[in-house]
């Protein structure tokens, strides 16, 4: 037994109630009831962590206060860095991240023949498509069909998603996946061919596809592997944009390049370009520990706000219920959802069940977030409060050997500790895990900013107010290709050599000083700072 | 954390940090503010494979930066990179025939079986076991024994006959996924259907719908039984 002796004792609590529990069927909640959780409880609710932004295309807009910060600094570039007159590279579609959105559309664009530049601040395919481990969701069986994924992806939202946007997510799933085969993918099959598919939280048809529990992991190495064959991709790795490039009359010419290993700026001419940096967990809203990668900090929607792009839901973040709160090295990272798909139960203190296991991830995290408000929470060792998913109870319902199969990363990252999921449950506390919002994109990606376009999870509007499950992959991979589609054919139909200026930049720094912003912060932010920190909140 | 201390060599270079650190952590709790060597941090994206000594060990120890406790006296290292080539080849081109494996990584047959790739994975990973399906031309088991590979390339880097081994699984898990596994039926239905335009206007009338009868239709939505 791994734990200390003074969860040891909890842990045998839930131990014996397991019996009790297999018979038990928790009710789902209401909608009413849903929304008075998650008002007394969402992290977005709390009032006090939130700003109003004061300059910018969203001036007036509710926006946490972390973001907010980056949003209204200053760029980190001065004129003098660079010379707008001799770009180091020109391409027709410059892919600014090396992510799953990113190399999709960079894919997509050098299937057409464009000539594809891909950008990324670290290596490629580091992003969190690679940590994706639950699935991706696609209606492709028989009792189901894009229509009745729309309708989850709806409700899930809170009705506010963008109704154009959902259709393209849904009606191009089935598409995405068999596209992803086509590149290698490998999922989860029965002997007959057909999908081994599970539910995920608000799901009301099995439609999760999924590659063992490395689903993200095994589509990002598929998609790195077909960018690096294809020579025609330029591929820049440790070169994230740190500012876009703009014709005098606003449109996007270009991109400021910063190469991390040198030091150095450098310019990229490009007829279009799409963002693809991803979102920005490690910007640690409210205090929460992440699930993101090291590089999710928000990047593309800074270098879009500056250049005048709208952002929409910037207020709502997803909190994914389940991340590890024991032991305290790995705090913060993702259990997947797919351990509540396979059957395990959350339970408090006294080891009773407080909610469905499979409501939307909105819900669950806010009534871990109350069990632990209101004590029935449990503290670790570290003053961390967690609670209990009983995993054990997989290999109950699904026979002995199950989670070894299902589940090996998980298991990996806990026998690495000492802890046995199969015979002990785990504690976990909800981990900032997506930006439900970002860019204002139309279904072909464009923004509001002409040769401008976001796909993935730097855009907005798709998943409304909370993403489910699974669909952030397909976000990905969908929007991803569309991407890579519309910027060729904005890129052929233009001139060949946009103007490059930073008139947008300048028009930003007279604003900041109208309004006497004096912010010594500059970004993006690019690299997180955790040195000398031992407060443990980033695994 | 913890503020029981110990001593640690980043690079030979000494350093006292809290027992409680991942080696990740202990790095930047150092000073390092880290740019190669540092990725997703839960243990999948392999760029901070570390390699590691402890005082009065001969043994040299492999693990992930990010998923490992730090030890008193570790003399520890990271190989963020490492050199591996990566033969140019267009997926939809091959045939998915295991000669093809052998033609593009022809130093595979130089494995003389001494093991100690699979001794180097972080991942526990039976790496010798799928060098020797590579060998047998056995696409299928590479793909299934190397599943869990997270391309740090830690095997590479310690083993003798210099086999790029986790570039030649991943050929074997494309050749896998894209050629051999079992079509689905019901993949290849939908997408026709969705091709010739099935769901347009039942999606275009769910589009027009307002919130409330949005709601209704939510509500009322029959949930796939579990079992």
């Amino acid at each position: 037994m791994s734990y200390p002796s003074s969860l040891q004792e909890l842990v045998s609590k839930i131990t014996r109630s397991r019996d009790l529990r297999l018979k038990q069927n928790f009710p789902r909640l209401k909608v009413e009831e849903k929304e008075t959780l998650l008002k007394n409880f969402h992290p977005d609710y709390r009032d006090d962590t939130f700003n109003r932004l004061t300059i910018g295309p969203n001036t007036g807009d509710r926006t946490p206060k972390e973001l907010a910060l980056l949003l209204e600094a200053d760029s980190l570039l001065q004129p003098t860095d660079i010379n707008l007159n001799s770009p180091e590279f020109e391409c027709d579609v410059l892919v600014i991240g090396g992510g799953g959105a990113g190399c999709a559309a960079a894919i997509t664009a050098d299937d057409l023949n464009a000539r594809v530049i891909l950008c990324t601040k670290l290596r490629l395919g580091d992003a969190n498509t690679m940590m994706a481990q639950g699935g991706i969701q696609a209606a492709d069986k028989d009792n189901d069909s894009p229509t009745i994924h729309y309708l989850d992806i709806i409700g899930g939202g809170h009705f506010a998603n963008v109704p154009e946007l959902v259709e393209a997510l849904v009606s191009d799933a089935p598409l995405a996946i068999e596209w992803l085969e086509s590149l290698g993918v490998i999922f989860d099959k029965n002997p007959d061919g057909s999908m081994k598919t599970i539910h995920g939280g608000g799901t009301s048809r099995k439609r999760m596809h999924t590659c063992r529990d490395y689903t993200g992991a095994e589509i990002m190495r598929n998609l790195r592997d077909e960018v690096k064959s294809r020579p025609e991709i330029k591929i820049l790795e440790f070169c994230p944009a740190v500012e876009l490039l703009t014709t005098p009359t606003g449109e996007i010419s270009g991109a400021v390049l910063l190469n991390l290993n040198l030091n150095r700026f450098f310019v990229i001419r490009a007829k279009s370009v799409i963002i693809a940096t991803g979102g920005s967990g490690r910007l640690h809203y409210q205090g929460f520990p992440t699930s993101n990668h090291y590089g999710a900090t928000g990047d593309g929607l800074i270098l879009a706000y500056r250049a005048g792009a709208k952002l929409v839901f910037i207020d709502t973040m997803q909190y994914h219920p389940t991340g590890v709160a024991y032991p305290q090295q790995i705090v913060g990272q993702l259990v997947t959802e797919k351990v509540r798909s396979l059957g395990a139960q959350l339970l408090n203190i006294n080891g009773e069940q407080f909610i469905f296991p499979l409501e939307t991830r909105d819900v669950v995290a806010s009534a871990i977030i109350r069990e632990c408000a209101e004590n029935r929470g449990i503290k670790t060792p570290a003053g961390i409060w967690g609670v209990w998913l009983d995993t054990p109870m997989i290999e109950i319902l699904r026979g002995p050997g199950t989670i070894k199969k299902e589940l090996p990363a998980m298991v990996r990252q806990f026998t690495r500790f000492g802890i046995e999921i199969d015979k002990e449950p785990i504690l976990v506390y909800p981990t900032l895990h997506y930006q439900n919002g970002g860019v204002v994109i139309d279904p072909y990606c464009q923004t509001n900013i002409p040769y401008l376009l976001v796909a993935g999870e730097a855009s907005g509007g798709v998943h409304g107010r909370n993403r489910l499950m699974g669909n952030s992959l397909l976000d990905v991979i969908v929007f991803g290709r569309r991407a890579g589609v519309k910027a060729v054919e904005l890129a052929n139909h233009r001139q060949s050599q946009p103007q490059l200026t930073l008139d947008h930049l300048e028009r930003w720094r007279r604003q900041l000083r109208e309004r006497g912003i004096t912010s010594q912060i500059r970004s993006p932010l690019l690299i997180p700072d955790y040195t000398r920190k031992t407060t443990g909140t980033e695994a | 954390m913890s503020e029981n201390l110990i001593d640690i060599y980043i690079m030979g270079e000494f350093h006292r940090v809290p027992d409680s650190l991942t080696i990740l952590q202990a790095l930047e709790y150092a000073g390092y503010r880290l740019i190669r060597g540092v990725g997703c941090r839960g243990g999948f994206c392999g760029a901070c494979a570390t390699v590691y000594r402890v005082a009065g060990d001969y043994h040299l120890k492999f693990a992930l930066a990010c998923q490992t406790k730090v030890v008193p006296n570790m003399q520890l290292a990271m190989l963020p990179f490492f050199p591996a080539h990566l033969p140019r080849y267009q997926l939809s081109e091959l045939k998915g025939a295991p000669q093809e494996v052998l033609d593009l990584y022809p130093e595979m047959l130089r494995c003389y079986g001494c093991n100690t790739c699979t001794k180097s994975c972080p991942q526990d990973i039976d790496v010798l076991g799928y060098v020797s399906a590579i060998l047998r031309g056995e696409i299928p088991a590479v793909a299934d024994i190397s599943f869990d590979c997270i391309m740090c390339g830690l095997c590479v880097s310690r083993c003798p006959a210099e086999l790029v081994k986790h570039h030649a699984a991943l050929l074997c898990r494309r050749i896998y996924g894209s050629k051999l596994a079992p079509r689905s039926p019901h993949l290849t239905k939908i997408t026709q259907e969705i091709r010739s335009g099935r769901f347009t206007d039942e999606i275009t009338r769910l589009k027009k719908l307002d919130r409330e009868k949005l709601q209704e239709l939510y509500a009322a939505r029959d949930i796939e039984p579990e079992e």
